[in-house]
């Protein structure tokens, strides 16, 4: 049974068609490149695994059962834009994970904060962009999940950070757990990829191994990104 | 050590390199038990998958084995080792004489060449 299934998944905002027709199957144990430019629909399919939006068409499986409560318990998700209360003392929100997941290890989450140089009882409104942002980060990977699904995790940090970020990521998913991870800062990231997928205009243009994909056209994915969508 | 990958070439070839060099160099001898897969895959910051797959390409040429539930070992065959080094060695050599090739310079002066560099 696959980890996560999508099937003939259409999304359309009114008359605008978001996403045609995107079928996309996900295995345990992966780390999956979401790739595509801006508008391209990541994080509206992203927002539709998590069942935050309704398909106009299409369903969604996650282990084989369509999503709904359950498929939110074991997925852990890491949205574009914060929803934190910024009034909240990163302590606060640590206490508001445990109450709201089950799954939710607060003894990892401290470690990862102090590894991260980030204190605790400081507020979120006082914090920067990017600060806020690994706390986000830590948050989403304290959860013991079966997928976690990362859109844009890498936005607004330094490039330094991001090495760390990658790092946080690759040594704090569970075994067996997958990975789907969006963004347009290909290069950064593809060293951890398994897989990537290519989105473009709503449809899914390209499902590969990285690997292969990078034997095959004998360049990084990033470049074969940049050649494929050519403005 | 911060391993470098250039996103040109597959990642786990990369890794394979590396392991190699580790096997050559002694970093684990004859024998040696290896670190776990998403050890090794933390210490080189890759997708455990990318690890396993090196690894793996290691256990095909018999430069490691498995030993089931128990890891993965360094072959206790030195001789694979002392031919993997071999092979290497040449590599590299053959790489500087064809670099020498292409400013003019033959064998023999490459060879005065290397004479002549301390290490």
């Amino acid at each position: 049974m696959e980890l996560l299934e999508v099937k003939n998944l259409s999304k359309s905002f009114d008359k605008k068609k978001v996403l045609r027709d995107v079928n996309l199957t996900v295995s345990s144990g992966r780390i999956v490149g979401l790739l595509g430019k801006n508008g391209a629909g990541k994080t509206t399919l992203i927002k539709l695994i998590n069942d935050l939006l309704t398909p106009t068409e299409g369903e969604i499986f996650v282990k084989g059962e369509k999503i709904g409560v359950n498929s939110k318990k074991i997925i852990s998700y890491l949205p574009e834009r914060t929803y934190l209360n910024k009034q909240m003392k990163v302590s606060e929100v640590i206490e508001f994970f445990e109450d709201f997941y089950d799954n939710f290890d607060p003894k990892k989450a401290k470690r990862l904060l102090k590894d991260l140089d980030l204190d605790i009882n400081q507020k979120l409104s006082k914090m920067s962009k990017g600060m806020q942002e690994k706390v986000q980060l830590v948050l989403v990977m304290s959860r013991n999940a079966d997928l976690y699904i990362l859109d844009e995790p890498l936005g607004g940090v330094d490039p330094a950070t991001r090495e760390y970020i990658l790092d946080t990521i690759l040594s704090n998913f569970d075994e067996g757990a997958s990975v789907i991870i969006s963004t347009h800062l290909i290069s950064d990231i593809e060293r951890i990829l398994d897989e990537v997928v290519f989105i473009d205009n709503g449809k899914i243009v390209l499902q590969s191994d990285a690997d292969k994909l990078r034997n095959k056209e004998k360049s990084s994915i990033d470049e074969i990104f940049r050649r494929m969508f050519k403005c | 050590m911060d391993f470098v990958f250039d996103n040109n070439v597959p990642i786990y070839i990369q890794v394979l390199e590396y392991l190699k060099i580790y096997l050559i160099s002694g970093t684990f001898k004859c024998g040696d038990k290896l670190p776990s897969v998403r050890d090794f895959a933390t210490t080189f910051k890759v997708n455990p998958n990318t690890m396993q797959k090196a690894l793996a390409e290691l256990e095909t040429m018999n430069l490691i084995y498995t030993e089931r539930t128990n890891g993965k070992y360094v072959t206790k065959d030195i001789k694979l080792i002392e031919k993997l080094k071999d092979e290497y060695a040449i590599t590299l050599a053959k790489s500087y004489f064809s670099g020498m090739k292409r400013i003019g310079l033959g064998k023999a002066d490459s060879i005065k060449y290397l004479e002549g560099i301390d290490e």
